[in-house]
């Protein structure tokens, strides 16, 4: 197995998310990556508009450090670490074919979506609306896949776990409700 | 130097989920299709050593290293906020195959088009904000 290029497996991939959060408290913070959306607001003036952004932000600049390390992570990773390719169940290829995405196996993310030459108006909305709910849904609830998903549960807090059937509620309405209309 | 042991663990936790695939819209889509277990076995397990870690530290009473108590506080009570705010949050996950961690990661990548799901994230933060005391919580 070469841990360089090829892409790491679950037991190595989870463990190590669980010892940065349990880091993390260690050192007095808290992992949670949605927060880091409301700071930047909070930075861009919307505190003018909504109390909501009204807060010490610069209290938050560890955070904003650490997306800041996860951004250069993303870097060093696809240049020096990766083949940028994803491998997933073949079972899926069809279905994705039938959506028109021909990209799996060969890229790290669908070309059909995400490369500049595609990006027509579909795309844009697309990705803007899957942001929208994403920073929408993550502040209602309180936190998103990390500070509920992991941080959450861990602490096995009620909370979260309900957060957590409302993610999967969401994305399997969105895959096999929306998809066949979206695609 | 606090700055730079937040920026290395920003660092290896961009690496994790750019290597573990956690950060590709594939892998979301393979995982709400059921058809494999690398993305609940990489939640599952950082749950499952994350559970251990908190409850050592909580029975050993342990500190933060500046002394002050842990940052475990339990959440304020409610159904409605986590159960619609999730599934608002499941539906853009599904969609655009990327939570909040990941987008940072792929945007560092270089995908310019991933800028379009953090400015769409942006705006979703800012209506929340807007809306906030108008939803049920």
């Amino acid at each position: 197995m070469n841990l360089i290029y090829e892409s790491w497996p679950w037991y190595i991939g989870g463990p190590a998310i669980a010892f940065i959060m349990l880091f993390l408290l260690l050192i007095g913070k808290k992992f949670g990556m949605s927060s880091n959306l409301r700071s930047l607001c909070s930075i861009g003036g919307a505190g003018k508009l909504a109390d909501f952004f009204q807060f010490d932000w610069k209290s938050q600049r560890w955070n904003l450090t650490i997306m800041l390390g996860a951004a250069i992570g993303g870097y060093l990773a696809a240049n020096y670490l990766s083949s940028n390719t994803v491998e997933i169940n073949e079972s899926l290829l069809p279905q994705l074919q039938a959506y028109g995405i021909n990209s799996a196996g060969k890229a790290y993310l669908p070309t059909e979506i995400f490369s500049m030459e595609n990006l027509g108006l579909k795309n844009i909305l697309i990705l803007l609306g899957g942001g929208l709910l994403v920073g929408f849904g993550a502040r209602y609830a309180g936190g998103c896949t990390s500070g509920h998903g992991i941080s959450g549960l861990s602490n096995l807090q009620l909370p979260s776990l309900i957060a957590i059937i409302g993610f999967f509620i969401g994305g399997l309405v969105m895959v096999h409700l929306f998809y066949p209309f979206i695609f | 130097m606090k700055t730079i042991i937040y920026l290395i663990t920003g660092i290896l936790f961009g690496i994790v989920m750019y290597k573990s695939e956690a950060a590709s819209w594939f892998r979301i889509y393979e995982m709400f299709n059921f058809a494999s277990f690398h993305m609940f076995g990489i939640m599952g397990s950082a749950v499952a050593i994350g559970f251990i870690g908190v409850h050592f530290f909580k029975r050993k009473n342990i500190k933060a290293i500046d002394g002050s108590e842990l940052s475990l506080q339990p959440k304020e009570k409610s159904i409605a906020r986590y159960l619609l705010g999730g599934i608002i949050f499941g539906l853009g996950w599904a969609l655009a195959g990327a939570c909040p961690g990941p987008m940072y990661t792929l945007a560092g990548v270089g995908y310019i088009s991933i800028l379009i799901v953090i400015l769409g994230a942006l705006i979703g933060t800012f209506l929340y904000g807007i809306f906030k005391n108008k939803l049920p919580h």
